[in-house]
């Protein structure tokens, strides 16, 4: 018995709808589950905060306790000034973290396991960052990568570090949410194949197949606080990039 | 030697970097914990480093994982 742990990320066309030379157009799962996410956030949050009460039920506290999370954070690493980017930070981090959550639930499709929407959501916040960092600052910008009280014989060196190190922010950027969605879900499947082969040996693997059982059960708890961290994380460093293109003096 | 075998432990070479990001990460969090349990009322405020610290470690030791993974799935 064969398991292929990385069958569940395979992206499958459910309905085409056009094809243009040999570009196939279709709606996919991870588009459906896409739609799905902001339907269930927008559900959340509107439908949660339209009775208004002044004493919130639960559904109200949910949706004002994720709002003054986000907002603390905005306001806490990006200062005031960064709370006009708020509505953008809290958009990524409520999508990033339904995608996380849904993707958890069995034979469901996590939409941020695929690098090509983790990679576009960081570019996004990239070039926001680069444009309105020049936009607001001009080339004072530029001061980011010269860093206050450098001697000057290292300065040269340091410059090339920064730049460089904010070339590739891009890339860490997506590729950790991607591949901590990714190993996770791996990690999940081949401990679940492990009780499906023991419990194939018969009573004994039974009590065997135990184990293993216990451990997934640990995994998906410690998965949902990843899901979790990894969306408050996508989101904080977006705010402390943000912070860059509004103070870009160190 | 098998391309295949090759493959097989060239992944298996990869994690090792893994194990750095788990000595980066366990000296975060300890220190974390050292520093808020001298003075628990300043830990709040340093959450955001915290996870901030957590993050660009812990993205190295991913970065080596993705090798093991490219290796093992991908190429």
């Amino acid at each position: 018995m064969t398991v292929d742990p990385i069958h569940q990320f395979a992206i499958q066309d459910l309905v085409p709808i056009i094809t243009i030379g040999r570009h196939h157009f279709a709606l996919t799962n991870s588009a459906l589950f896409m739609f799905l996410i902001v339907i269930l956030v927008s559900a959340l949050l509107i439908g949660a905060t339209l009775p208004r009460a002044v004493v919130p039920g639960r559904l109200q506290s949910v949706a004002e306790m994720s709002y003054e999370f986000v907002a603390n954070t905005v306001r806490s690493t990006a200062g005031t000034e960064g709370m006009k980017f708020f509505p953008f930070v809290f958009t990524l981090f409520m999508f990033i973290l339904f995608a996380n959550l849904i993707g958890l639930i069995p034979y469901s499709f996590t939409v941020t396991s695929q690098l090509i929407i983790t990679a576009s959501l960081a570019l996004l916040v990239f070039f926001i960052v680069v444009i309105y960092g020049f936009w607001r600052n001009g080339l004072g910008f530029l001061k980011l990568f010269v860093p206050k009280g450098v001697p000057i014989y290292i300065l040269p060196a340091i410059v090339v570090i920064e730049v460089l190190s904010f070339i590739s922010r891009p890339i860490s950027h997506s590729v950790r949410l991607f591949a901590n969605m990714l190993a996770g879900h791996i990690t999940l499947q081949v401990f679940a194949g492990f009780i499906i082969m023991l419990a194939g040996f018969g009573v004994a693997g039974w009590f065997g197949a135990a184990l293993p059982l216990i451990l997934v059960i640990m995994l998906t708890a410690l998965e949902f606080l990843v899901a979790f961290l990894q969306a408050y994380v996508f989101a904080i460093l977006t705010c402390i990039y943000l912070n860059d293109a509004i103070h870009p003096g160190h | 030697m098998d391309p295949t075998a090759a493959k097989y432990i060239g992944a298996g070479i990869a994690c090792i970097g893994m194990g750095g990001a788990g000595v980066g990460v366990g000296i975060i969090f300890g220190n974390y914990l050292a520093a808020a349990l001298r003075n628990p009322s300043a830990a709040q405020g340093q959450f955001g480093n915290l996870i901030f610290g957590f993050a660009i470690t812990e993205a190295l030791g991913i970065f080596s994982l993705l090798i093991a993974l490219l290796l093992l799935f991908g190429l």
